[in-house]
């Protein structure tokens, strides 16, 4: 730890506003999501607590805002402040898993494309390839219209859009790392492939996709937010952030504007935070940027 | 060569590339000798095939390369013939390798000890304490001072003479009976060179291995070998005992070579090199490849390919005009 507390890494983010902001927030969503349960007294989706005489109120900062619910309510008298912390919570739990997901399937792909090379490496590159050239939430679209909506099918569609990118990174470092004499003394020394795949190539090439990870989260708590906007993303017993602003689409502009503004500022502060902190570990993992 | 049969015997040995431009015959039909405790130096320019002939050895030729045939005996099993399985057995136990470059033949990410670790790990049935003994011993013998501490270090923290005594440290470390040192002093500067070949030179003799040495350097391979090959566009184009071979050279492009060495005593003359290049090894014309570079060539020369033939002394060289003892090209 205290090797960490003098490392580079370390002075540069205390210097940096951006990276600080950017962890900041993302502590903050974090926190809210771990302690969200905790932090409101309604469940929004038990039913038996909403009322129905509750419907519509607005922020308790206007006229006829009530102080139960800070941030007013919804058509369902459901607290919108509750439902943005639980909506959160399905947002960034998607953003993670489907993150997580995307970079070990990507990152085995691309180790083996790289690696061996010949008709495996065609096969997966030029599914990459053709990936690449649609545009991502076309596909996700694409796959939820045929596997049908829910937070796991979303989860599917995420991932199978994101591995590309890692499998291209990954295989572009592994035909460089290959080429090192390390590797080919792994070889000599007798090391099977696996071996050498796992002890020798794979941490030599995981720099780079700590940044693609990090901003990877946000742009799927994006896209997910899209897919469930659109009506095939999550259910709506699960409403995510996109799924709130969609319910409260509808009444925008009747002047309940709440509804809908609240989770769509917590999406932006989300994807703002993790685009900071990306840009500030980009800066700083980038060997040519130094 | 010595009475006993050789360590390594290498016969007819043919390495091809096939790559979009035409077939790339990096190693045509090389066949050579290392007799147990020797060192074989392997010599030629840049392009020449050695460094593909130490990887055939090892079997670990990649695509679009291929042995398309030749033998390569180790002890009498023959490796071209020899599994993938096999052939993972003998790397690192019977034969290893050291590499030209220790700033890259060290993984960053692990300490020394681990990557030596790795070695015995793979090639003994020592346990841990066991092996962690015979990883300080080794790091002792090739002249790293507090060894024990060492093993925990990362390359980085060790000077570029120091790792390649590491890289040499894990090549004995398995005892090998045969080392490849491609180019081991290469990217070394100059005065850890002779300290270099020195500790590998007490390292064979210490073990009994045996050693090729490859290299472009003829200061470096004098020094070191009993005998030596030299090599131009994938053939032996002559062989023989080092002082021999160094002293009065049969064929006219060792002699090239020798020459182009710079003599310090000799300041008056410009360095004489051999003129042209290799020849582009995809399409090589029939006859004598050295030929449109060779002082000597005649019309003989473009049409029919020298065999290797006897010569003074202990030398075997494929010319049609080879030099006598102490003529000059």
């Amino acid at each position: 730890m205290t090797t960490f507390l003098q490392s580079e890494l370390f002075h540069n983010y205390r210097r940096s506003s951006s990276a600080i902001i950017g962890s900041g927030l993302m502590a903050l969503f974090a926190f809210a999501v771990l302690a969200g349960p905790f932090l409101v007294a309604q469940d929004p989706y038990d039913i038996a607590a909403l009322n129905l005489m509750d419907s519509y109120k607005p922020p308790v900062w206007l006229e006829g805002g009530d102080p139960r619910f800070i941030l007013g309510t919804d058509g369902q008298g459901r607290d919108v402040w509750a439902s943005v912390l639980y909506g959160a919570r399905i947002s960034v739990f998607i953003g993670l898993v489907a993150m997580m997901a995307s970079c070990l399937i990507g990152t085995a792909l691309g180790l083996i494309a790289g690696f061996y090379g010949g008709i495996l490496d065609t096969v997966i590159m030029r599914i990459a390839d053709v990936q690449l050239s649609f545009p991502s939430i076309l596909i996700a679209l694409f796959l939820m219209s045929a596997v049908g909506t829910g937070v796991d099918k979303v989860l599917i569609a995420l991932t199978a859009v994101g591995w590309v990118v890692y499998a291209r990174t990954v295989r572009g470092s592994t035909l460089s790392e290959i080429e090192k004499e390390y590797v080919q003394a792994a070889k000599v020394a007798g090391l099977p492939n696996r071996k050498i795949i796992r002890k020798h190539v794979l941490p030599n090439v995981l720099t780079p996709l700590i940044v693609i990870a990090t901003i990877q989260v946000g742009t799927f708590v994006l896209i997910e937010a899209s897919l469930s906007f659109l009506g095939v993303g999550v259910p709506i017993t699960q409403p995510s952030l996109g799924l709130l602003i969609k319910n409260g689409f509808d009444v925008l502009f009747s002047g309940l504007w709440w509804t809908s503004v609240f989770p769509g500022f917590a999406i932006m502060m989300l994807v703002f935070g993790i685009n900071l902190f990306g840009d500030f570990l980009r800066d700083e993992l980038n060997p040519r940027l130094k | 060569m010595s009475g006993d049969t050789p360590l390594l015997a290498v016969r007819d040995l043919r390495t091809h590339f096939h790559t979009f431009s035409g077939v790339v015959r990096a190693v045509n039909g090389v066949s050579f000798d290392v007799g147990k405790g020797e060192v074989m130096g392997l010599v030629g320019e840049s392009g020449g095939g050695k460094s593909v002939v130490g990887f055939s050895i090892l079997g670990l030729i990649d695509s679009p390369g291929k042995i398309e045939g030749g033998q390569i005996m180790l002890d009498g099993e023959d490796l071209v013939s020899a599994g993938e399985a096999r052939m993972r057995q003998i790397r690192g136990r019977e034969i290893s390798m050291v590499f030209q470059d220790p700033m890259t033949s060290l993984n960053p990410l692990h300490t020394v000890g681990r990557q030596m670790d790795e070695v015995l790990r793979l090639h003994s049935d020592l346990d841990a304490s066991a092996r962690q003994k015979a990883c300080v011993a080794m790091l002792e013998s090739v002249g790293i001072s507090r060894a024990a501490e060492r093993l925990g270090a990362y390359p980085h923290q060790f000077s570029g003479g120091m790792r390649q005594r590491v890289v040499i440290a894990i090549a004995m470390l398995a005892q090998p009976r045969l080392i490849i040192a491609d180019e081991p002093t290469t990217a070394l500067d100059v005065t850890i060179q002779s300290q270099i070949l020195k500790l590998m030179r007490a390292q064979i003799a210490d073990k009994g291995a045996s050693m090729i040495l490859i290299t472009h350097d003829l200061a470096v391979v004098s020094e070191m070998a009993d005998h030596i090959t030299v090599l131009y566009c994938g053939n032996v184009v002559e062989r023989g005992k080092t002082r021999d071979l160094i002293e009065m050279p049969a064929h006219p492009y060792t002699r090239g070579l020798i020459d182009s060495i710079p003599d310090p005593s000799n300041r008056q003359d410009r360095l004489r090199q051999i003129p042209g290049s290799v020849p582009d090894i995809r399409n090589l014309p029939k006859g004598c490849n050295f030929r449109d570079r060779c002082p000597r060539a005649q019309a003989v020369c473009r049409e029919v390919e020298p065999e290797l033939m006897a010569q003074h002394a202990t030398l075997w060289a494929a010319c049609h005009f080879p030099l006598k003892p102490g003529e000059l090209a």
